[in-house]
């Protein structure tokens, strides 16, 4: 076993693994400390199993050991090189990590998948959670096969395709009226009388070390080597902070050799408080009320927002807001060039890498990687209005000729560049077996 | 008097207590007279400094204190004080 207990991020207290999230010292968060020595002769006689295409591949760095049953298979998704992307934003070397395809179409199953397998090691009976929407599905899906009950609080006014896309699975999903923060408040004291499994609560610690799989598996796929620079979508602020923890744990253990990625964070206008902290050299988070389309990183009151800021600083990193247009034109840049439709979280990622790249935060010879955390398909109504009606045409050849010939004159037919980026190609290192 | 909710992570320090009753006219005064009752509660709400722990949030009548005057955010008679961690939430 290579969890070692619960310790402070703060104050370094040290508490035994269970359902507790926070310090009862100094209310610090707590997170999952390792046995280090055992992680190291672990991955001696067992190294990661190149047969596992899921997260669960990287177990050995995590804190759930064997892989559940029932388990649904988050992770281990594609590393594209996107050199059209790159191009147009003026980067020699871009990579997107496209976490559009996973069970539920988030990187939400990466953490539900760690925070359900604990809940079940733990024997804890009900699973529930806080959401914007994302999280929802995930847990949603992840506890339809794992045959818990889960119980999903959620903004009243939610996007109807985000409650469609957890009720499919069958949970009890409650409104709140108010915001997410509205709603977290109201979980996490639901959370303190119940004793549910709130997999982003009291699970947190547990659930949080699945986001740094996300790391692990860009290492791998760059060929065990690492980035320069990556850029991160900021709600909570959690994913960054475990992203370079990721990327931390990998040079600790001799794994990956180089320089520390910089890791730099994204958010919307209308929602930007670790970007305003940032910005006015700040070390804590003042909290915002959200108004924004990206719901998913609608969170004015972000709970990992302080270590999120010290992740940026520490590495070097950059933080950018970009407006509700520019998140739409993200998103149709990110479809038209690489073929990956994101949600508006995703929308926010790309045009936040083009402002940072603008800005010069990074440089055009940095080898950077895009995280694109959710599909496009469960925030289409943010796109209403963007595509205009195509024609219609009879069922006849010279029907869509006399179409054509008005048209194909305007349409500029552009041809793929020749050639291919520097790296090799992202996917699954070479079996040693 | 406005009346303190205490998280079960407290209630260690207040005697098992989850619901308080305070005096004082603002947040601050209120967790001044909390405070005193159950000392133990000082160190876990507040740093040596005096100032409120960064991961201590507090909340009037579901509105975070930071939206309205702090610590000296003025309460009365029937108001409730919210104690929760900062924790939690997204991505």
């Amino acid at each position: 076993m290579s969890v070692a207990g619960l310790v402070c991020s703060l104050c370094g207290e040290r508490f035994p693994v269970s359902a507790q999230y926070v310090c009862t010292e100094c209310f610090g968060p707590l997170e999952v400390a390792y046995d280090w020595e055992a992680v190291r002769q672990r991955l001696t006689s067992e190294p990661f199993p190149c047969h596992t295409s899921s997260l669960w591949r990287y177990r050995a760095l995590l804190p759930v050991n064997e892989i559940p049953p029932n388990d649904l298979g988050a992770g281990f998704t594609p590393l594209h090189p996107a050199e059209r992307l790159a191009k147009e934003i003026g980067l020699e070397e871009l990579w997107i990590k496209n976490d559009t395809v996973n069970p539920s179409y988030s990187f939400k199953d990466r953490v539900v998948a760690l925070a359900v397998a604990t809940a079940q090691q733990m024997g804890i009976p009900v699973v529930a959670c806080a959401s914007t929407g994302n999280l929802a599905s995930a847990l949603a899906a992840h506890a339809a096969r794992a045959g818990l009950p889960a119980y999903l609080f959620v903004p009243a006014d939610l996007e109807p395709e985000k409650i469609l896309g957890a009720a499919v699975y069958g949970p009890h999903i409650i409104g709140v009226k108010g915001t997410y923060d509205d709603v977290n408040r109201l979980c996490i004291q639901i959370a303190d009388r119940y004793g549910w499994g709130f997999v982003n609560i009291n699970l947190r610690p547990f659930y949080a070390e699945g986001s740094k799989t996300l790391a692990f598996e860009t290492v791998e796929q760059l060929g065990w080597d690492l980035p320069d620079h990556v850029v991160v979508p900021a709600a909570g602020g959690s994913l960054a902070t475990k992203i370079a923890k990721g990327f931390q744990e990998l040079l600790d253990l001799g794994l990956v050799f180089g320089e520390r990625p910089r890791v730099s964070i994204a958010q919307a206008a209308g929602c930007a408080p670790i970007v305003r902290a940032w910005e006015a050299g700040l070390d804590h988070v003042e909290p915002v009320r959200p108004q924004t389309i990206a719901r998913s990183l609608a969170i004015g009151n972000p709970a990992d927002g302080v270590l999120a800021l010290k992740t940026i600083r520490e590495t070097g990193g950059a933080a950018a807001a970009v407006t509700d247009e520019e998140i739409i034109e993200g998103i149709r840049l990110l479809a038209r060039t690489e073929g990956i439709f994101a949600e508006t979280a995703g929308g926010v990622t790309v045009a936040a890498l083009r402002k940072l790249v603008a800005q010069g935060h990074i440089r055009p010879d940095e080898r950077t990687v895009l995280y694109i955390t959710g599909n496009g398909y469960k925030t289409v109504s943010a796109l209403e209005g963007q595509a205009s009606a195509p024609p219609v045409v009879e069922p006849r050849l010279a029907d869509f000729e006399r179409w054509y010939a008005t048209h194909s004159s305007a349409q500029a037919v552009e041809l793929r560049p020749a050639g291919f980026p520097a790296a090799s190609q992202g996917g699954v290192h070479p079996c040693p077996e | 008097m406005p009346r303190v909710i205490i998280p079960s992570l407290l209630q260690a320090v207040t005697d098992g207590a989850r619901e308080v009753t305070a005096e004082g006219e603002t947040v601050g005064q209120a967790l001044a007279s909390l405070t005193q009752r159950y000392p133990a509660a000082e160190s876990r709400l507040f740093q040596e400094d005096g100032a409120l722990r960064p991961h201590v949030n507090l909340f009037v009548n579901d509105e975070d204190i930071r939206f309205l005057g702090g610590l000296d955010t003025p309460v009365g008679e029937n108001d409730e004080i919210l104690i929760i961690p900062a924790m939690a939430g997204g991505a």
